[in-house]
């Protein structure tokens, strides 16, 4: 049943990737230069919609909270997102949408999805002598979230949780409607 | 034409939601060290063995796929699971969107980014150098953080993860300033 799922979700997640265009390079370095942020008001609306949808579900019982998997917080996380954001830049791609890109038939995200094999085995080799320095330790609690989901530490417990999460859900989707198409002009 | 950010938003919202609701949160990168791993237990059996003692019942000559209890050496003597399979299938998932891509729309396999053509030239072996490095830095950085866009930024902030809001932050604050300077338009 699983695996099942997995091929369903993961085949639509990929189609929906490719078709508001998050796995064309253009589009992504159109968003990361402030020119074109359509992705970005696609991205700020899904993450939007699917928080209100988790938090009422996990409220009224129709989810259940051992579905929920949250990330530890530790100064890694710091790290590894500036040399991310470097990567992302430079080649237009993030895991995901290389893989679908790869699928969609575009050469360079092979070249990504190589690169980042390599890039997976070098910081296996190197997490060895990483893994006990403090870029590993959990900050405030480790896998915490603002609103309670789940079992996971919260910083805001119970009802008064899901109030706040359904309100920061809301102002992604406020956020992304109100947000302008570009805020940098194209010239020449 | 890719979908406009209202219904791209709102079907990447319920994707994520479906995912969460039926499963677990949607989560790409790790499965680059799995594949990884599954290459090197080609080449040497040695890297993953069985081992009852260890939580997964499986361990791991690697740090990194032997760490919580041999979780990733489990997925690797195992790569039929939910996980391995989503992320298979997104490729398939790719390659349907391109299906209902417009012709017109429809750029040719293998090619460069406009961005990339315009500053770099039509050289396809420099963009897919920049894809390589860039995908080198993407999942390196993103095993640093332990997640990606998908686990962290998306998943992340979806469930109100402090580290989801702290990797969005750090990969933006990168890749924007980058992404301006490196695919700088000329007259602007």
């Amino acid at each position: 049943m699983n695996i099942f799922l997995a091929i369903v979700i993961g085949a639509i997640f990929g189609f929906i990737l490719q078709r508001v265009g998050a796995a064309d390079p253009d589009k992504i370095l159109g968003m990361l230069r402030l020119t074109d942020l359509h992705l970005a008001k696609t991205i700020l609306t899904g993450i939007g919609v699917s928080s209100i949808l988790l938090f009422l579900g996990l409220a009224i019982g129709w989810i259940s909270p051992s579905h929920i998997h949250v990330k530890s917080l530790y100064a890694g996380v710091l790290m590894g997102g500036l040399v991310f954001g470097l990567g992302w830049a430079i080649s237009g791609f993030c895991p995901g949408t290389g893989v679908v890109a790869m699928g969609a038939g575009r050469k360079d995200a092979a070249f990504f999805v190589l690169g980042g094999l390599v890039g997976a085995a070098l910081f296996m080799v190197m997490y060895g002598p990483f893994s006990s320095t403090c870029l590993f330790h959990g900050l405030l609690g480790g896998k915490v979230t603002l609103a309670q989901a789940g079992k996971f530490k919260a910083l805001i417990g119970g009802a008064a949780g899901t109030f706040v999460a359904v309100v920061i859900g809301l102002v992604f989707i406020v956020l992304s409607a109100k947000l302008p198409t570009s805020f940098r002009s194209e010239k020449g | 034409m890719y979908w406009n950010w209202k219904i791209g938003g709102i079907a990447l919202g319920l994707i994520f939601f479906a995912a969460v609701a039926l499963v677990k949160p949607i989560g790409v990168s790790t499965q680059f060290v799995i594949l990884d791993g599954i290459i090197a237990k080609a080449l040497n059996p040695g890297v993953v063995t069985q081992d009852k003692t260890n939580k997964s019942g499986y361990r791991s000559l690697n740090p990194y796929l032997n760490k919580s209890g041999g979780k990733y050496a489990r997925s690797v003597a195992n790569p039929w699971n939910y996980s391995f399979i989503f992320v298979l299938s997104m490729i398939v998932g790719g390659l349907l969107g391109r299906f209902f891509t417009c012709p017109e729309d429809d750029k040719p396999s293998g090619s460069i980014p406009e961005h990339h053509r315009r500053r770099f030239g039509d050289t396809a072996a420099l963009r897919y150098l920049m894809a390589f490095i860039g995908g080198v830095l993407v999942l390196w950085g993103s095993r640093m953080a332990g997640g990606c866009t998908s686990g962290h930024m998306m998943s992340g902030m979806m469930q109100t993860a402090l580290s989801g809001y702290l990797f969005a932050f750090a990969v933006f604050v990168v890749a924007v300033p980058v992404a301006i300077i490196l695919y700088k338009k000329q007259g602007e």
